[in-house]
Protein backbone atom coordinates (compact mmCIF):
# COMPACT_ATOMS: atom_id res chain seq x y z
CA UNK A 1 0.00 0.00 0.00
CA UNK A 2 1.27 3.26 -0.74
CA UNK A 3 0.43 6.44 0.48
CA UNK A 4 -0.15 9.35 -1.78
CA UNK A 5 2.58 11.79 -1.51
CA UNK A 6 1.50 14.39 -4.02
CA UNK A 7 0.34 17.41 -2.05
CA UNK A 8 -3.18 18.62 -2.73
CA UNK A 9 -3.46 21.97 -3.54
CA UNK A 10 -6.25 24.44 -2.97
CA UNK A 11 -8.44 24.64 -5.91
CA UNK A 12 -8.35 28.44 -7.32
CA UNK A 13 -10.64 30.26 -5.65
CA UNK A 14 -13.57 31.68 -8.37
CA UNK A 15 -13.64 35.26 -9.86
CA UNK A 16 -15.31 37.38 -7.86
CA UNK A 17 -16.95 39.50 -10.78
CA UNK A 18 -18.80 42.45 -10.11
CA UNK A 19 -21.92 41.94 -9.84
CA UNK A 20 -24.59 45.03 -9.26
CA UNK A 21 -24.84 43.83 -5.74
CA UNK A 22 -21.57 44.17 -4.86
CA UNK A 23 -21.26 47.38 -6.72
CA UNK A 24 -24.33 48.63 -5.28
CA UNK A 25 -23.16 47.49 -1.70
CA UNK A 26 -19.25 49.23 -2.05
CA UNK A 27 -21.17 52.57 -2.72
CA UNK A 28 -23.64 52.34 0.31
CA UNK A 29 -20.49 51.42 2.52
CA UNK A 30 -18.82 54.16 0.27
CA UNK A 31 -20.97 56.70 1.22
CA UNK A 32 -21.10 55.81 5.07
CA UNK A 33 -17.59 56.37 5.06
CA UNK A 34 -17.92 59.35 3.08
CA UNK A 35 -20.76 60.83 5.70
CA UNK A 36 -18.60 59.59 9.23
CA UNK A 37 -15.38 60.41 7.70
CA UNK A 38 -16.38 63.77 6.45
CA UNK A 39 -18.29 64.31 9.95
CA UNK A 40 -14.35 63.69 11.77
CA UNK A 41 -12.77 65.65 9.70
CA UNK A 42 -15.01 68.75 9.54
CA UNK A 43 -14.62 68.39 13.79
CA UNK A 44 -11.15 68.29 13.61
CA UNK A 45 -11.07 70.88 11.42
CA UNK A 46 -13.62 73.28 13.65
CA UNK A 47 -11.74 71.67 16.60
CA UNK A 48 -12.23 74.75 19.46
CA UNK A 49 -9.40 73.63 22.33
CA UNK A 50 -11.40 76.82 23.88
CA UNK A 51 -14.80 75.69 23.13
CA UNK A 52 -13.65 72.16 24.81
CA UNK A 53 -12.19 73.36 27.54
CA UNK A 54 -15.40 75.29 28.52
CA UNK A 55 -17.71 72.78 27.60
CA UNK A 56 -15.96 69.29 28.69
CA UNK A 57 -16.90 69.52 32.40
CA UNK A 58 -20.47 70.64 31.54
CA UNK A 59 -20.77 67.43 29.20
CA UNK A 60 -19.46 65.02 32.07
CA UNK A 61 -21.71 66.29 34.59
CA UNK A 62 -24.82 66.06 32.42
CA UNK A 63 -23.99 62.24 31.91
CA UNK A 64 -23.61 61.63 35.46
CA UNK A 65 -27.06 63.18 35.31
CA UNK A 66 -28.19 61.24 32.97
CA UNK A 67 -27.38 57.76 34.09
CA UNK A 68 -28.39 59.10 37.60
CA UNK A 69 -31.74 59.54 35.77
CA UNK A 70 -32.02 56.72 34.75
CA UNK A 71 -30.59 54.20 36.92
CA UNK A 72 -33.09 55.68 39.66
CA UNK A 73 -36.56 55.38 37.75
CA UNK A 74 -34.95 51.69 36.52
CA UNK A 75 -34.59 50.82 40.01
CA UNK A 76 -37.65 52.60 41.45
CA UNK A 77 -39.86 51.26 38.40
CA UNK A 78 -38.80 47.96 39.32
CA UNK A 79 -39.62 47.86 42.98
CA UNK A 80 -43.08 49.61 41.72
CA UNK A 81 -43.41 47.16 38.63
CA UNK A 82 -43.74 44.29 41.46
CA UNK A 83 -47.22 44.57 42.86
CA UNK A 84 -48.51 46.23 39.60
CA UNK A 85 -47.69 42.78 37.76
CA UNK A 86 -49.12 40.52 40.87
CA UNK A 87 -52.25 43.16 40.61
CA UNK A 88 -52.41 42.42 37.28
CA UNK A 89 -52.19 38.38 37.52
CA UNK A 90 -54.91 38.42 40.36
CA UNK A 91 -57.82 37.22 40.25
CA UNK A 92 -59.61 40.13 41.71
CA UNK A 93 -61.27 42.17 39.13
CA UNK A 94 -61.03 45.12 40.66
CA UNK A 95 -57.21 44.75 41.58
CA UNK A 96 -56.54 43.76 37.87
CA UNK A 97 -58.51 46.76 36.27
CA UNK A 98 -56.63 49.07 38.37
CA UNK A 99 -53.12 47.75 37.26
CA UNK A 100 -54.53 47.26 33.30
CA UNK A 101 -56.21 50.90 33.30
CA UNK A 102 -52.50 52.06 34.83
CA UNK A 103 -50.56 50.40 32.87
CA UNK A 104 -52.87 51.22 29.80
CA UNK A 105 -52.19 54.86 30.45
CA UNK A 106 -48.49 54.96 30.77
CA UNK A 107 -47.77 52.89 27.94
CA UNK A 108 -50.18 54.72 25.51
CA UNK A 109 -49.40 58.54 26.84
CA UNK A 110 -46.07 60.13 25.73
CA UNK A 111 -43.33 60.42 28.10
CA UNK A 112 -42.93 63.73 27.43
CA UNK A 113 -46.77 64.60 28.27
CA UNK A 114 -46.63 62.52 31.60
CA UNK A 115 -43.44 64.46 32.36
CA UNK A 116 -45.67 67.69 31.58
CA UNK A 117 -48.37 66.93 33.34
CA UNK A 118 -46.21 65.61 36.71
CA UNK A 119 -43.71 69.06 36.39
CA UNK A 120 -46.31 71.70 35.10
CA UNK A 121 -49.66 69.98 35.79
CA UNK A 122 -49.11 69.15 39.72
CA UNK A 123 -47.94 73.17 40.06
CA UNK A 124 -51.79 73.70 40.27
CA UNK A 125 -52.20 71.83 43.74
CA UNK A 126 -49.50 74.07 45.32
CA UNK A 127 -51.26 74.46 48.30
CA UNK A 128 -52.88 71.13 48.77
CA UNK A 129 -48.86 69.58 48.42
CA UNK A 130 -47.87 72.25 50.84
CA UNK A 131 -50.39 71.04 52.97
CA UNK A 132 -48.78 67.50 53.43
CA UNK A 133 -45.80 68.56 52.89
CA UNK A 134 -44.70 67.07 49.52
CA UNK A 135 -44.31 70.53 47.78
CA UNK A 136 -40.60 70.77 48.75
CA UNK A 137 -40.03 67.35 46.21
CA UNK A 138 -42.37 68.51 43.37
CA UNK A 139 -41.16 71.97 43.05
CA UNK A 140 -37.31 70.47 41.73
CA UNK A 141 -37.74 69.58 38.19
CA UNK A 142 -34.85 66.85 38.84
CA UNK A 143 -37.34 65.06 41.58
CA UNK A 144 -40.28 65.52 39.02
CA UNK A 145 -38.36 64.34 36.03
CA UNK A 146 -37.47 61.15 38.45
CA UNK A 147 -41.30 60.53 38.97
CA UNK A 148 -42.33 60.49 35.68
CA UNK A 149 -39.88 57.79 34.52
CA UNK A 150 -40.67 55.87 37.46
CA UNK A 151 -44.45 55.87 36.79
CA UNK A 152 -44.19 55.35 33.16
CA UNK A 153 -40.78 52.31 33.13
CA UNK A 154 -42.93 50.62 35.98
CA UNK A 155 -46.35 50.29 33.51
CA UNK A 156 -43.55 49.13 30.78
CA UNK A 157 -41.81 47.16 33.26
CA UNK A 158 -44.97 45.66 35.02
CA UNK A 159 -45.40 44.28 31.38
CA UNK A 160 -42.16 42.79 31.20
CA UNK A 161 -42.37 40.71 34.04
CA UNK A 162 -46.10 39.50 33.67
CA UNK A 163 -45.03 38.14 30.36
CA UNK A 164 -42.04 36.94 31.51
CA UNK A 165 -44.31 34.73 34.27
CA UNK A 166 -46.77 33.55 32.79
CA UNK A 167 -44.09 32.18 29.88
CA UNK A 168 -42.82 29.65 32.54
CA UNK A 169 -44.76 26.58 31.84
CA UNK A 170 -47.48 25.66 34.38
CA UNK A 171 -45.90 22.05 34.65
CA UNK A 172 -43.20 24.07 37.15
CA UNK A 173 -45.91 25.31 39.62
CA UNK A 174 -47.43 21.33 39.42
CA UNK A 175 -44.12 19.43 40.49
CA UNK A 176 -43.44 22.29 42.79
CA UNK A 177 -46.88 21.33 44.59
CA UNK A 178 -46.67 18.01 44.48
CA UNK A 179 -43.01 18.30 46.65
CA UNK A 180 -44.94 19.51 49.11
CA UNK A 181 -43.17 23.60 48.37
CA UNK A 182 -45.10 26.19 49.68
CA UNK A 183 -46.82 28.69 47.07
CA UNK A 184 -45.00 31.61 48.09
CA UNK A 185 -41.50 29.56 47.99
CA UNK A 186 -42.03 27.94 44.61
CA UNK A 187 -42.57 31.79 43.16
CA UNK A 188 -39.37 32.91 44.59
CA UNK A 189 -37.04 29.89 44.39
CA UNK A 190 -38.70 28.22 41.21
CA UNK A 191 -40.61 30.61 39.22
CA UNK A 192 -38.87 33.65 39.27
CA UNK A 193 -35.20 32.76 38.45
CA UNK A 194 -36.86 31.07 35.54
CA UNK A 195 -38.85 34.45 34.19
CA UNK A 196 -35.95 36.76 35.04
CA UNK A 197 -33.92 34.53 32.31
CA UNK A 198 -36.83 35.55 29.96
CA UNK A 199 -37.25 38.49 30.73
CA UNK A 200 -33.66 39.73 30.63
CA UNK A 201 -33.62 41.11 26.97
CA UNK A 202 -36.87 43.15 27.22
CA UNK A 203 -35.21 44.62 30.67
CA UNK A 204 -32.57 45.65 28.82
CA UNK A 205 -34.07 47.09 25.81
CA UNK A 206 -36.22 49.09 28.63
CA UNK A 207 -32.76 50.26 30.05
CA UNK A 208 -31.59 51.34 26.41
CA UNK A 209 -35.61 53.10 26.11
CA UNK A 210 -35.34 54.80 29.26
CA UNK A 211 -31.41 56.07 28.21
CA UNK A 212 -33.02 57.42 25.07
CA UNK A 213 -36.26 58.51 27.05
CA UNK A 214 -34.48 60.36 29.18
CA UNK A 215 -33.52 63.17 27.17
CA UNK A 216 -36.97 64.90 27.61
CA UNK A 217 -36.01 66.43 30.62
CA UNK A 218 -33.85 68.53 29.18
CA UNK A 219 -37.58 70.26 28.02
CA UNK A 220 -38.56 70.49 32.06
CA UNK A 221 -34.80 72.44 32.35
CA UNK A 222 -33.07 69.62 33.70
CA UNK A 223 -29.24 69.49 32.82
CA UNK A 224 -29.08 65.98 31.99
CA UNK A 225 -26.71 65.36 28.81
CA UNK A 226 -29.18 66.57 26.20
CA UNK A 227 -29.53 69.60 28.66
CA UNK A 228 -26.32 70.31 28.93
CA UNK A 229 -26.29 69.74 24.77
CA UNK A 230 -28.84 72.04 23.91
CA UNK A 231 -27.73 74.79 26.44
CA UNK A 232 -24.28 74.79 24.96
CA UNK A 233 -25.75 75.30 21.97
CA UNK A 234 -27.69 77.82 22.47
CA UNK A 235 -24.41 79.44 23.68
CA UNK A 236 -22.13 78.98 20.95
CA UNK A 237 -24.08 77.75 18.16
CA UNK A 238 -21.59 75.89 17.46
CA UNK A 239 -23.72 72.65 15.67
CA UNK A 240 -20.45 69.93 16.77
CA UNK A 241 -22.19 70.40 20.32
CA UNK A 242 -25.13 68.15 18.95
CA UNK A 243 -22.56 66.03 17.23
CA UNK A 244 -20.55 65.31 20.74
CA UNK A 245 -24.13 64.45 22.50
CA UNK A 246 -24.95 62.09 19.62
CA UNK A 247 -21.52 60.47 19.96
CA UNK A 248 -22.04 59.50 23.53
CA UNK A 249 -25.27 58.85 23.68
CA UNK A 250 -24.42 56.01 20.79
CA UNK A 251 -21.91 54.89 23.46
CA UNK A 252 -24.04 54.30 25.92
CA UNK A 253 -26.23 52.45 24.05
CA UNK A 254 -23.39 50.01 22.41
CA UNK A 255 -22.08 49.45 26.06
CA UNK A 256 -25.26 48.18 27.62
CA UNK A 257 -26.09 45.94 24.24
CA UNK A 258 -22.95 44.43 24.63
CA UNK A 259 -22.75 43.97 28.14
CA UNK A 260 -26.89 42.32 27.75
CA UNK A 261 -24.88 40.18 25.01
CA UNK A 262 -22.32 39.10 27.36
CA UNK A 263 -25.03 38.55 30.27
CA UNK A 264 -27.48 36.74 28.16
CA UNK A 265 -24.82 34.55 27.10
CA UNK A 266 -23.60 33.66 30.72
CA UNK A 267 -27.01 33.11 32.25
CA UNK A 268 -28.19 30.75 29.73
CA UNK A 269 -25.24 28.76 29.07
CA UNK A 270 -27.05 25.47 30.52
CA UNK A 271 -29.88 25.88 27.96
CA UNK A 272 -27.36 25.95 24.67
CA UNK A 273 -27.80 22.11 23.50
CA UNK B 1 -67.11 71.97 36.85
CA UNK B 2 -69.14 74.24 34.21
CA UNK B 3 -66.32 76.58 34.10
CA UNK B 4 -63.72 73.60 33.55
CA UNK B 5 -66.02 72.77 30.56
CA UNK B 6 -65.47 76.15 29.02
CA UNK B 7 -62.16 76.16 29.32
CA UNK B 8 -61.74 72.91 27.34
CA UNK B 9 -65.00 73.70 25.30
CA UNK B 10 -65.18 75.54 22.25
CA UNK B 11 -67.06 78.51 23.24
CA UNK B 12 -65.23 81.89 23.23
CA UNK B 13 -62.95 80.88 26.48
CA UNK B 14 -62.35 77.62 25.30
CA UNK B 15 -59.67 76.10 23.73
CA UNK B 16 -61.00 73.23 22.47
CA UNK B 17 -60.66 74.75 18.68
CA UNK B 18 -56.69 75.43 19.28
CA UNK B 19 -56.22 71.70 20.86
CA UNK B 20 -57.97 70.15 17.83
CA UNK B 21 -56.01 72.13 15.78
CA UNK B 22 -53.14 70.61 17.37
CA UNK B 23 -54.71 67.03 17.19
CA UNK B 24 -55.06 67.88 13.29
CA UNK B 25 -51.27 68.25 13.06
CA UNK B 26 -50.08 65.69 14.98
CA UNK B 27 -52.48 63.07 12.87
CA UNK B 28 -51.09 64.44 9.71
CA UNK B 29 -47.55 64.13 10.99
CA UNK B 30 -47.89 60.72 12.19
CA UNK B 31 -49.59 59.63 8.83
CA UNK B 32 -47.13 62.14 6.40
CA UNK B 33 -44.44 59.90 7.98
CA UNK B 34 -45.61 56.57 8.06
CA UNK B 35 -44.76 56.57 4.22
CA UNK B 36 -41.19 57.49 4.21
CA UNK B 37 -40.72 55.43 7.27
CA UNK B 38 -42.49 51.93 5.77
CA UNK B 39 -40.63 52.46 2.30
CA UNK B 40 -36.78 52.98 3.94
CA UNK B 41 -37.48 50.11 6.27
CA UNK B 42 -38.64 47.90 3.58
CA UNK B 43 -34.77 48.50 1.78
CA UNK B 44 -33.05 48.45 4.53
CA UNK B 45 -34.60 45.10 5.49
CA UNK B 46 -33.97 44.23 1.76
CA UNK B 47 -30.47 44.87 2.60
CA UNK B 48 -30.24 43.20 5.79
CA UNK B 49 -30.66 39.90 4.34
CA UNK B 50 -28.90 40.48 0.96
CA UNK B 51 -26.54 37.86 0.11
CA UNK B 52 -23.22 40.81 -0.43
CA UNK B 53 -22.21 41.57 3.23
CA UNK B 54 -21.39 44.83 2.26
CA UNK B 55 -24.68 45.87 1.97
CA UNK B 56 -25.55 44.23 5.21
CA UNK B 57 -22.78 45.99 6.73
CA UNK B 58 -24.56 49.42 5.84
CA UNK B 59 -28.09 48.94 6.31
CA UNK B 60 -26.43 47.76 9.93
CA UNK B 61 -24.51 51.15 10.12
CA UNK B 62 -28.08 52.60 9.73
CA UNK B 63 -30.26 51.15 12.62
CA UNK B 64 -27.52 51.01 14.86
CA UNK B 65 -26.97 54.67 14.62
CA UNK B 66 -31.08 55.79 14.53
CA UNK B 67 -31.76 53.16 16.81
CA UNK B 68 -29.16 54.78 19.35
CA UNK B 69 -29.78 58.00 19.37
CA UNK B 70 -32.46 59.41 21.43
CA UNK B 71 -35.43 60.54 19.48
CA UNK B 72 -35.34 64.16 20.51
CA UNK B 73 -31.50 64.38 19.56
CA UNK B 74 -32.15 63.09 16.13
CA UNK B 75 -34.79 65.72 15.26
CA UNK B 76 -32.35 68.54 16.64
CA UNK B 77 -29.84 67.44 14.61
CA UNK B 78 -31.73 67.49 11.68
CA UNK B 79 -33.73 70.46 12.55
CA UNK B 80 -30.63 72.72 12.80
CA UNK B 81 -28.16 70.13 11.05
CA UNK B 82 -30.19 71.18 7.91
CA UNK B 83 -30.85 75.28 8.83
CA UNK B 84 -26.66 74.97 9.07
CA UNK B 85 -26.50 73.00 5.91
CA UNK B 86 -29.02 75.13 3.72
CA UNK B 87 -27.38 78.39 4.66
CA UNK B 88 -23.93 76.89 3.90
CA UNK B 89 -24.89 76.06 1.07
CA UNK B 90 -26.91 79.19 0.08
CA UNK B 91 -23.77 81.17 0.79
CA UNK B 92 -21.70 79.09 -1.12
CA UNK B 93 -23.36 79.09 -4.47
CA UNK B 94 -25.36 82.63 -4.16
CA UNK B 95 -22.36 84.54 -2.28
CA UNK B 96 -24.68 86.35 0.35
CA UNK B 97 -26.02 85.02 3.86
CA UNK B 98 -29.29 84.52 4.55
CA UNK B 99 -30.94 83.15 7.67
CA UNK B 100 -33.30 80.52 6.65
CA UNK B 101 -36.00 78.69 8.88
CA UNK B 102 -36.27 75.15 7.98
CA UNK B 103 -40.07 73.80 8.27
CA UNK B 104 -40.63 71.87 11.62
CA UNK B 105 -43.01 69.50 10.19
CA UNK B 106 -41.00 68.56 7.46
CA UNK B 107 -37.75 67.81 9.80
CA UNK B 108 -39.98 66.26 12.35
CA UNK B 109 -41.22 64.06 9.59
CA UNK B 110 -37.62 63.22 8.43
CA UNK B 111 -36.61 62.60 12.03
CA UNK B 112 -39.44 60.11 13.22
CA UNK B 113 -39.14 58.61 9.45
CA UNK B 114 -35.28 57.79 10.22
CA UNK B 115 -36.43 56.46 13.40
CA UNK B 116 -39.38 54.55 12.25
CA UNK B 117 -37.66 53.01 9.46
CA UNK B 118 -34.88 51.34 11.89
CA UNK B 119 -37.26 49.60 13.58
CA UNK B 120 -39.64 49.00 10.71
CA UNK B 121 -36.27 46.87 9.27
CA UNK B 122 -36.26 44.61 12.11
CA UNK B 123 -40.45 43.72 11.95
CA UNK B 124 -39.78 43.43 8.14
CA UNK B 125 -36.51 41.56 8.25
CA UNK B 126 -37.79 38.74 10.88
CA UNK B 127 -41.29 38.70 8.61
CA UNK B 128 -38.70 37.85 5.58
CA UNK B 129 -37.11 35.36 7.71
CA UNK B 130 -40.53 33.88 8.54
CA UNK B 131 -41.41 33.57 4.57
CA UNK B 132 -39.99 29.73 3.23
CA UNK B 133 -37.93 29.52 0.20
CA UNK B 134 -39.53 27.73 -1.68
CA UNK B 135 -42.06 30.74 -1.87
CA UNK B 136 -39.79 32.35 -3.89
CA UNK B 137 -38.64 29.24 -5.49
CA UNK B 138 -42.30 28.93 -6.72
CA UNK B 139 -42.38 32.53 -8.10
CA UNK B 140 -39.94 31.97 -10.23
CA UNK B 141 -40.46 28.15 -11.61
CA UNK B 142 -43.74 29.79 -12.92
CA UNK B 143 -41.56 32.48 -14.86
CA UNK B 144 -42.04 35.34 -13.09
CA UNK B 145 -39.15 37.85 -12.59
CA UNK B 146 -37.30 38.72 -9.30
CA UNK B 147 -39.49 41.88 -9.00
CA UNK B 148 -43.11 40.55 -9.85
CA UNK B 149 -42.02 37.78 -7.36
CA UNK B 150 -41.46 40.12 -4.53
CA UNK B 151 -44.91 41.83 -5.80
CA UNK B 152 -46.89 39.39 -6.14
CA UNK B 153 -46.13 36.35 -3.78
CA UNK B 154 -43.64 37.54 -1.32
CA UNK B 155 -44.85 40.91 0.03
CA UNK B 156 -48.87 39.91 0.77
CA UNK B 157 -47.54 36.93 3.14
CA UNK B 158 -44.94 39.92 3.95
CA UNK B 159 -47.80 42.60 5.07
CA UNK B 160 -49.70 39.84 7.10
CA UNK B 161 -46.78 38.95 9.48
CA UNK B 162 -45.33 41.71 10.12
CA UNK B 163 -48.47 43.93 10.61
CA UNK B 164 -48.72 42.96 14.49
CA UNK B 165 -44.73 44.40 14.76
CA UNK B 166 -46.03 47.68 12.61
CA UNK B 167 -49.12 48.71 14.45
CA UNK B 168 -46.78 48.67 17.60
CA UNK B 169 -44.64 50.83 15.83
CA UNK B 170 -47.43 52.96 14.70
CA UNK B 171 -48.27 53.42 18.34
CA UNK B 172 -44.94 54.56 19.37
CA UNK B 173 -44.76 56.42 16.26
CA UNK B 174 -47.81 58.29 17.34
CA UNK B 175 -46.59 59.06 20.93
CA UNK B 176 -43.28 60.08 19.00
CA UNK B 177 -44.82 62.78 17.35
CA UNK B 178 -45.23 64.76 20.82
CA UNK B 179 -41.44 65.60 20.37
CA UNK B 180 -41.78 67.71 17.23
CA UNK B 181 -43.28 70.57 19.66
CA UNK B 182 -40.08 71.22 21.01
CA UNK B 183 -39.03 72.18 18.06
CA UNK B 184 -41.86 74.47 17.45
CA UNK B 185 -44.80 72.48 15.78
CA UNK B 186 -48.59 73.26 16.90
CA UNK B 187 -49.45 69.83 17.98
CA UNK B 188 -51.56 68.29 20.63
CA UNK B 189 -48.68 69.17 23.29
CA UNK B 190 -47.92 72.58 22.37
CA UNK B 191 -51.12 74.22 21.91
CA UNK B 192 -52.38 72.21 25.72
CA UNK B 193 -48.95 73.95 26.62
CA UNK B 194 -49.80 77.40 25.71
CA UNK B 195 -53.12 76.97 26.84
CA UNK B 196 -52.10 75.90 30.47
CA UNK B 197 -49.54 79.14 30.27
CA UNK B 198 -52.18 81.52 29.45
CA UNK B 199 -55.22 80.39 31.83
CA UNK B 200 -52.70 78.77 34.45
CA UNK B 201 -54.60 75.48 34.31
CA UNK B 202 -51.96 73.26 33.41
CA UNK B 203 -52.79 69.97 35.36
CA UNK B 204 -56.42 69.93 33.64
CA UNK B 205 -55.01 71.11 30.53
CA UNK B 206 -51.57 68.25 29.98
CA UNK B 207 -54.41 65.72 31.61
CA UNK B 208 -56.44 66.45 28.70
CA UNK B 209 -53.49 66.07 26.49
CA UNK B 210 -52.62 62.66 27.55
CA UNK B 211 -56.35 61.80 27.34
CA UNK B 212 -56.27 62.91 23.30
CA UNK B 213 -53.44 61.00 22.85
CA UNK B 214 -55.18 58.09 24.27
CA UNK B 215 -58.08 58.77 22.39
CA UNK B 216 -55.72 58.36 19.12
CA UNK B 217 -54.40 54.61 20.43
CA UNK B 218 -57.51 53.47 20.53
CA UNK B 219 -58.48 54.72 17.63
CA UNK B 220 -55.70 53.49 16.03
CA UNK B 221 -56.31 49.95 17.40
CA UNK B 222 -59.57 49.70 16.07
CA UNK B 223 -57.97 50.45 12.17
CA UNK B 224 -55.49 47.88 12.99
CA UNK B 225 -57.94 45.59 14.45
CA UNK B 226 -60.00 45.70 11.00
CA UNK B 227 -56.97 45.74 8.50
CA UNK B 228 -55.84 42.21 10.74
CA UNK B 229 -58.86 41.09 9.94
CA UNK B 230 -59.06 41.70 6.20
CA UNK B 231 -54.96 40.59 6.29
CA UNK B 232 -56.56 36.97 7.60
CA UNK B 233 -59.28 36.92 5.31
CA UNK B 234 -57.14 35.61 2.69
CA UNK B 235 -56.03 32.71 5.04
CA UNK B 236 -57.21 29.54 3.82
CA UNK B 237 -59.67 27.98 6.43
CA UNK B 238 -58.45 25.26 7.98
Amino acid sequence: MTVATAKVQKPIAPPKPWTRERTVGWALVGLWIFIIGSLLLWMVEAWNPELFDKYFPKYVSGLIITLELVAASIILGALLSFPLAMMRMSKNGLLNKISYAYVYFFRGTPLLAQTFLIYYGLGEFRPQLEAIGLWGFFKEAWNCGVFAFTLNTAAYQAEILRGAINSVAPGQWEGAASLGIPKWLTFFKIILPQALVVALRPYGNEIILMVKGSAVVSIITVYDLMGETRRAYSRSFDFQTYIWAAFIYLAIVEIIRNLWDVMEKRLTRHMIR
Amino acid sequence: MTETLALIGFGPNGWGDEILAGVGVTIALALATLPVGLTIGFFVALGKQSEEQTIRLAANIYTTIFRGLPELLTLFIVFYGAQIGIQTAYAWIAGSETVIEVNAFVSGMIALGVVFSSYASEVFLSAFRAIPKGQYEGGWSIGLSGWNTMRLVILPQLIKIALPGLANLWLILLKDTALVSAVGLSDILRQTGIAARVTKHAFLFFGTACLVYLLLAIISSFFINRISDWASKSEAAR
